[in-house]
């Protein structure tokens, strides 16, 4: 089977690098200026540019967009978002509702920074809007910055991304900076046909500890925007990293792309977790190395579709080194017409002995029409491995309504409350008790909505 | 208004095979009735009967909490309107903390608009836990997952001293449990008896009468009680066994 699509270099209206550098996608109080930028980021974005252009528009035949509903990057009458007309109402609405533990919040709507707030950053710490660190770090920036250069089929994405972000947070703790409050990221993006490209750049030296959120939400329902964010994150020895990516947008019109590169080193550890509530259709993807001894990466999902949403993740898990050690915990609850697609792969490299890596991905099926596929996979070139994975579909099972209701709570409670049980035993294995009491009531805000939809 | 945890001829299939023939008992507030009977005989599906487990399909009679009649209502219905039955194999729930299913069933009991005090609750439960020997971690952790046979049964009797029911059915709980936590699962109901509750405790074993004394015992055999008597019965029956029963008690 084929599907013709108009090629995307002809229907995505995005002006050359060239004009987005002298018309950069911020405002000029917020924007670096031009010349502040170093000259390989320049350079990076041209080559960027030129990229896009060459790569194809994926089709079925890529194995990393099998199932996946080609139309939904069928993109036209795109451009790069003007500034948003009342930030200062979306500032309250992110200072109204976040995690009530912070080391720092930035909000950022369509590209721009609109604001920022140190609350508990550790000395040393750096935590700067990208277009800024550009000019005041870039030696920092550059060793970690778009460096991955395998794909799990988002190549085309990400080299759009490289050719235009501006925007995002760049967070690097030096050796030994630690803080377990996370850094709390608002992206909003809005108006009809806007484009967004937030990165997150993380650095952890040795032995830092450092948590970062990501959070994405419309400024408004039903407006058709795209975002295109990739998210680097490299934790060097000892190093800890917890990232969160929060995808609350409307589930009418917004579609979102983040690609996750990780790079976990000696002895670091890595979690990641993606909180996908709403977007029309969402792509995630998540590369993980574990590239020295003692690396550990663990990648958690929590996902509530419904009425046509499309969740589409692939991950990798590559073990490159010996003694290096891997988890991925992944839960869709589907309702409705939503479709959901895991397509994951444990690579352990030649050499990388005595590897643990475990992949399970659990659907939990609201309606007959929902769909989830899921494509776990294997591949082992090392000795004294041990490795796991799994995928299960299923139902609530009638026992477990049965021994809620038997304690009073109405059938559709309990369904509710297991479902949520559900993908929150994904949310559990990360940490900080603040950051996970607020993914979950935003995951039981959807729910409720749910009921009111129904 | 009548004050009892009444059965009468009660009769139920499962896939359409009967089990109970003709179940007829009393308890009354304020008494602790036994039943006992050997493997197969159906109790416990005299207990997924008055908990309205949709398996069960009840052919003829009724089961009435005070005035209410209990077969009338849904599953959680019953449970609200004062009944309660502390499971022989409690299901787990996983990612569904222990205080917030408890604090959802406790929800469900308060009107439309009303909150849980929060504050009230973590105290209140916390109390009974330590009554009931159960480290605080337990509120954290998913509803019964990963504990072990004994910490599952404590936790059904928590659930019944946070639910306070008026009427309340063991089933099996003793089995699984050793000794030490049979006494404090034992102590658990023996605190909740009061003029205003009723017990009916489904056993296989005497054992479990040492800790909770019975006013009443029941022996139970192919879907029926076919013998009643005082706290001794359940001496002569473990001293006898239930070949005594099937080969004595059993009307020909």
């Amino acid at each position: 089977m084929s599907i013709v699509l108009t090629p995307m270099e002809e229907t995505i209206t995005l002006e050359p690098t060239e004009v987005w550098l002298s018309n950069p996608p911020l405002t000029e109080s917020d924007a670096a200026p031009a010349a502040a930028t170093p000259a390989w980021y320049r350079e990076l974005q041209q080559k960027s540019w030129e990229r896009f252009n060459e790569l194809p528009v994926p089709t079925r035949t890529n194995q990393h967009w099998r199932f996946a509903d080609l139309k939904m990057i069928r993109f036209a009458d795109l451009a790069t978002a003007a500034p948003a007309s009342d930030p200062a109402s979306l500032v309250a609405r992110a200072k109204a509702n976040r995690p009530a533990d912070f080391s720092a919040h930035f909000v950022f709507a369509n590209n721009r920074l609109i604001h920022s707030e140190i609350a508990d950053l550790p000395a040393g710490a750096i935590c700067l809007p990208l277009n800024e660190a550009l000019a005041a770090h870039g030696d920092l920036i550059r060793g970690h910055f778009l460096q991955e250069t395998q794909t799990l089929g988002g190549d085309k994405f990400a080299a759009l991304h490289g050719a235009a972000t501006l925007s995002g947070l760049f967070v690097h703790f030096p050796k030994g900076c630690v803080s377990d409050k996370p850094v709390l990221v608002h992206h909003f993006s809005g108006g009809e046909g806007q484009l967004i490209f937030p990165h997150t750049l993380v650095v952890a030296e040795d032995n830092a500890a450092v948590s970062v959120v990501d959070i994405f939400e419309s400024i408004a329902e039903s407006e058709q925007t795209l975002t295109v964010g990739v998210v680097d994150l490299i934790a060097d020895r000892g190093g800890k990293i917890q990232y969160v990516s929060l995808q609350n947008l409307s589930d009418n019109g917004a579609k979102h792309v983040q690609i996750n590169n990780t790079r976990a080193g000696r002895d670091a550890s890595v979690k990641v977790g993606f909180i996908n509530l709403g977007a029309a259709w969402v792509r995630n993807e998540s590369l993980n190395r574990m590239t020295d001894k003692g690396a550990d990466c663990q990648i958690f999902s929590a996902n509530l579709a419904n009425g046509i949403q499309e969740y589409d993740q692939r991950t990798l898990q590559s073990h490159e080194a010996q003694h290096t050690t891997s988890d991925l915990f992944f839960k869709n609850a589907l309702y409705n017409k939503s479709r959901t697609i895991f397509s994951g792969l444990i690579h352990v490299k030649p050499g990388a002995h005595h590897t643990d890596s475990f992949q399970t991905c659990r659907n939990l099926l609201g309606s007959e029409e929902a769909e989830a596929n899921s494509m776990p996979g294997l591949e082992i070139d090392a000795d004294q491995v041990k490795c796991s994975h799994g995928s299960t579909s299923g139902q609530i099972s009638d026992e477990e309504i049965f021994y809620l209701q038997a304690r009073g709570i109405p059938a559709d409670d309990a369904r509710k409350i297991i479902s949520l049980g559900f993908l929150n035993e994904s949310i559990e294995k990360l940490e900080g008790d603040e950051l996970k009491q607020y993914l979950f009531t935003e995951v039981e805000r959807k729910f409720a909505k749910l009921d009111e939809d129904a | 208004m009548s004050q009892s945890l009444k059965i009468e001829n009660l009769h139920a299939t499962v896939d359409g095979t009967e089990i109970l023939k003709g179940l007829t008992l009393e308890v009354p507030k304020g008494e602790v009735h036994a039943i006992m009977g050997p493997n197969g005989s159906g109790k416990s599906t005299l207990s997924k009967v008055m908990a309205g487990h949709e398996a069960y399909t009840v052919t003829e009679g009724t089961v009435m909490l005070d005035d209410i009649n209990l077969l009338e209502l849904a599953i959680d219905e019953r449970s609200r309107a004062g009944f309660f039955l502390a499971f022989q194999y409690p299901h787990e729930i996983p990612g569904v903390s222990n205080a917030n299913f408890l604090r959802a069933a406790r929800q469900a009991r308060l009107p439309k608009g009303e909150e849980v005090d929060a504050v009230a609750f973590y105290k209140e439960m916390y109390l009974k836990m330590d009554e009931l020997g159960m480290d605080r971690k337990f509120t954290g952790r998913s509803v019964n997952e990963g504990f072990s046979g004994g910490e599952k049964k404590r936790n059904e009797i928590l659930q019944m001293m946070m639910l306070e029911p008026k009427y309340a059915v063991l089933d099996e709980t003793d089995s699984g449990l050793d000794i030490d936590a049979l006494k404090i699962v034992a102590q658990g109901v023996n605190s909740m008896r009061s003029p205003e509750r009723g017990f009916l405790i489904i056993t296989h074993y005497q054992r479990l009468l040492d800790y909770i004394v019975p006013d009443v015992v029941h022996v139970m055999f192919d879907g029926r009680i076919i013998k009643t008597g005082g706290k001794d019965l359940a001496l002569e029956l473990e001293e006898k066994g239930y070949d005594w029963v099937t080969k004595e008690l059993v009307p020909a």
